[in-house]
């Protein structure tokens, strides 16, 4: 039974190496904040960080993870640059569906922790592995704007 | 969906013997509501911590509360207030909305209308889904439907009245108290204000008001004197959405919960020939392969386990030989040849003017369009949680899952489960998206999460089972948008007046062989398909329509019919005024007339907004411009776009928007926002579901192209101030952005391109 560490907590994990960290946390820990999109990392709905760095999680097993830091939506507001990115999600209302947004969020926060006054194209560049069927792109880029200004 | 003008007497339409299971769910609640209202008689209803207003209980606890003498009472399940308003002795207002928010924000705009009447605090205001319960119909059509962009339009008056009535019942339950003429009270965010500034909150009275009368009659306000209603608003689902704290159908967990994953036949009404599930059984975690029957005659096998991953390996595991013989295996490139073969040729049909002028006509325009099919492909992957329990007259049945029609819904699960539909629950649940693809109208996935978990029952597995798919089994699951030939034979003159216009479309019925076949498909033309043809323009068109029955299940996707008609018409509008040497604005402004102000005032503030005409633009760029009403919302697009080695670009959208009246400014904003970038998605190569010998040949996001935020121009929306019954906006924002976009290439490569996805030479 392999121990993950995540959003900071040692936690034990009743499923095999090979299980995706996205099925690990949503079936084995009842932590749906991280969402089911496509299976194959091309949606970004599943994203988490592992070590601080955006990863799709349904492709992720969990073996690769053990001894390494997992940060998922449900922690993100902790970091204080999460905490900006969720604040500006809600200010421009960036939501519809809602349902890729905790990926959304989670990329965002990544590029944001390595790039504190990104451009379009870097926005575009970090952004572009996360599926939106609503099409809230345009808010996206606009908060992920608003939460660098508010954290400089 | 497409129900707009047919707003009247839709129930009546229904085939009978679905009228008389949604009647006998209504008179089930209308015998538990009577003894409610009978005055000093009502029903308490406790919920966690706090009241629901007035007297009217939803189905389920009225079954076990109801007693007593019957008060007939005048009102609809849908006008009791109790039904839809809960507040708590906080002060906190809840208000259950009778449609399924899968995005487009009736969770807030709903409550917005309710709360501007209640004149509630508009920061204590929260919003819950309701259920299959009579009192959550649709008020217009008699049924649980979420589609037509009708949220908003159809329930407008409705949730004013249950606010003003609520309110009437709080001042009431003041007056009382205070021993002063209710006439001396008002009332303020949430407050009851009497003489000499007394003043009492809402949460200090429910308790009170809830056992007063429901007032019959109300007084709306004059929106001239709205707070609520027109202000740009916040989604009240923000900060969970934000935060992974919102639940989804996808979400929901139940003790000792199963998850299915179903193999289903690779052509559509597949049968299992022969099935080797030792591999399956040996995946760890599996606890049951089962053959289950699917929608349409086909049959799969589903893999039940702990948990997706568990499942989704034995589904890998198993071995099935598919038995396809005797199914209709369609190919997308034959099907384009009969296709066009039947365009040659007169359909049932729709319009009959005289288009012998053709023959004569100075100019000529002959034009074919063809069009894909299209998955809605919903984030959220579609999935049902099922949990049955209890035998015979006592089975009972609790589902799960985010749905437009949760009536038909519980109508399917209890024929598959043989439940009786008062045993069936429907937990409505928070949905990832949906574009239509959650109203389906033989409830397929429905029908299959019920087959799974009754078929699991039977092999011993008593805990509920939540059926999910796969991304791959989403994109090869059918129920597309159907695939479509258009032929258009158009004479005009010099000046651009079309003197004949003859047209044929070729495309499968959406509404033929469903519930709605008798109200929606008449003389052999199916009205979703050619909805969005001809008007606004005042032009002698023949239409007429050809439905082949193919075996690819479709369905309707966002917008419907216009996604297909808006852009043939705009585009060849837009040719017709170009080709006759006029402005494409001034062509339309003058076609509209005294007729269409609507669309006049969408697109002028479109045209005023975007510099249209009067600024230059960018070496490369050109404008293009669409107009076009669906669902009684006018939106007009005026776009900036180029062309680089063959490949279009779309920079900027300036959006006119009619709706009338604009609940909330900032979900306007939104919905056209992603209206038109779906508009958009349309029109990127790899946007198009296609089949080889009954095979989809697409699975996942790889090869079904959706745009990524690299795709998204800029977009700026304008809305037309009005004051007039509001209009849906769920839909109206698709239709023109293609065709706009269109426009602008043609302008710069001197040619319109025909064929969705964009196929530039």
């Amino acid at each position: 039974m392999p121990t993950l560490n995540i959003n900071g907590k040692d936690t034990a994990v009743n499923a095999d190496d090979s299980t995706p960290i996205l099925w690990a946390l949503r079936d084995t820990l009842g932590m749906t904040g991280t969402k089911f999109g496509c299976g194959a990392a091309l949606c970004g709905a599943c994203t988490v960080h592992l070590n601080g760095a955006a990863i799709r999680s349904c492709v992720t097993p969990i073996g690769a993870a053990v001894g390494q830091k997992i940060t998922t939506i449900e922690a993100v507001a902790a970091d204080r640059v999460g905490k900006a990115v969720q604040d500006a999600w809600v200010r421009h209302d960036v939501a519809q569906c809602g349902y890729c947004q905790s990926g959304q969020v989670m990329s965002a926060t990544a590029l944001l922790k390595t790039n504190s006054k990104p451009t379009d194209a870097d926005i575009d560049a970090a952004m572009a592995g996360n599926i939106c069927r609503c099409g809230t792109y345009v808010r996206i880029r606009a908060a992920i704007k608003d939460a660098a200004v508010a954290l400089a | 969906m497409s129900f707009t003008s047919h707003t009247e007497n839709l129930f009546n339409q229904l085939p009978k013997g679905l009228q008389d299971l949604m009647e006998s769910a209504r008179d089930a609640t209308d015998n538990a509501a009577k003894p409610a209202l009978q005055r000093r008689t009502f029903l308490k209803v406790v919920t966690a911590s706090g009241f629901a207003l007035g007297a009217f209980p939803l189905m389920g606890q009225a079954q076990t509360a109801a007693s007593g003498a019957a008060t007939a009472s005048s009102l609809k399940p849908t006008q009791q207030p109790s039904a839809f308003v809960r507040i708590d002795p906080d002060g906190t207002v809840t208000v259950t909305i009778n449609r399924l928010d899968f995005g487009q924000g009736v969770q807030t705009g709903l409550p917005m209308i309710l709360a501007e009447e209640l004149d509630a605090d508009w920061s204590r205001v929260k919003s819950q889904h309701g259920n299959a319960d009579a009192a959550y119909v649709d008020p217009a059509f008699g049924i649980h439907i979420t589609g037509g962009s009708g949220a908003i339009k159809n329930s407008y008056t409705q949730y004013r009245e249950l606010g003003a009535r609520t309110r009437a019942m709080l001042m009431a339950a003041a007056a009382a108290q205070w021993g002063v003429d209710v006439s001396t009270l008002g009332t303020q965010q949430g407050v009851v204000i009497g003489p000499s500034g007394k003043r009492l909150g809402y949460g200090e009275l429910a308790a009170a008001a809830m056992k007063l009368p429901v007032p019959e009659s109300v007084v709306l306000k004059d929106p001239k004197q709205f707070q609520i209603i027109g202000k740009p608003t916040g989604r009240l689902d923000a900060r969970a959405k934000s935060s992974g704290g919102q639940s989804y159908g996808i979400d929901v967990r139940l003790p000792g919960m199963l998850t299915a994953v179903v193999a289903h036949p690779p052509v559509f009404a597949g049968k299992v020939k022969s099935l080797d599930d030792v591999a399956a059984k040996a995946v760890k975690g599996v606890k049951a392969v089962l053959r289950v029957p699917l929608d349409r005659g086909g049959e799969g096998v589903a893999v039940v386990a702990e948990g997706y991953w568990a499942a989704k390996q034995g589904r890998d595991a198993l071995k099935v030989e598919w038995d396809t013989a005797t199914v209709e295996k369609v190919d997308s490139a034959r099907q384009l040849t009969s296709y066009r073969a039947l365009a040659q040729t007169t359909g049932a049909i729709k319009y009959n003017a005289d288009v012998s002028k053709l023959a004569t006509a100075p100019r000529k325009i002959s034009a074919e369009f063809v069009f894909p099919y299209l998955a809605h492909a919903p984030m959220e992957p579609l999935n049902c949680t099922v949990q049955l329990s209890g035998q015979g007259a006592e089975a009972r049945a609790e589902l799960w899952l985010g749905t437009q029609m949760p009536g038909f819904d519980t109508l399917a699960a209890s024929k598959v489960l043989e439940v009786a539909p008062k045993n069936v629950k429907m937990n409505v649940q928070m949905a990832g998206g949906g574009f239509g693809r959650r109203a389906i109208m033989s409830s397929e996935y429905v029908v299959e999460a019920c087959g799974v978990a009754k078929a699991a029952r039977a092999a011993g597995l008593t805990d509920a089972v939540r059926t999910l798919w796969s991304r791959e089994d989403d994109i090869r699951g059918g129920y597309y948008r159907p695939m479509h030939l258009h032929r258009a034979e158009i004479g005009f003159d010099a000046a651009g007046q079309v003197l004949a216009w003859d047209h044929v479309i070729v495309g499968q019925s959406i509404m033929g062989g469903t519930a709605f076949e008798g109200m929606m498909v008449k003389g052999g033309v199916d009205d979703t398909m050619v909805e969005g043809m001809k008007e606004p323009y005042d032009i002698p068109m023949r239409l007429s329509v050809h439905h082949p029955k193919l075996n690819v299940p479709v369905l309707w996707w966002r917008s419907v019919g216009s996604t297909h008609t808006a852009y043939v018409m705009e585009t060849l509008i837009d040719e017709i005024a170009r080709a006759s040497g006029q402005d494409p604005v001034a062509y339309r402004l003058r076609q509209f007339g005294s007729k269409h102000p609507r669309h006049t005032a969408a697109l002028q503030i479109a045209v005023d907004k975007s510099g249209y005409g009067k600024r230059t633009l960018a070496n490369g760029r050109a404008w293009g411009v669409a107009v076009h009403e669906s669902f009684n919302t006018v939106v007009a697009y005026v776009v900036e776009a180029s062309v680089k080695d063959n490949t279009p670009q779309l920079h900027s959208i300036t959006a006119g928007v009619h709706c009338n009246l604009a609940i909330n400014p900032t979900s306007i904003e939104a919905q056209v926002q992603g209206a038109a970038l779906m508009g958009l998605s349309m029109c990127l190569p790899g946007a198009a579901i296609t089949l080889k010998d009954g095979v989809v040949e697409q699975s996942n996001f790889g090869d079904f192209v959706v745009p990524r935020i690299t795709d998204m121009p800029t977009v700026a929306v304008h809305i037309v101030p009005s004051a007039d019954a509001p209009t849906g906006l769920g839909e109206p924002g698709l239709p023109p952005l293609a065709p706009a976009f269109a426009n602008a290439i043609a302008k710069l490569t001197g040619k319109t391109p025909r064929e969705l996805p964009f196929k530039l030479a």
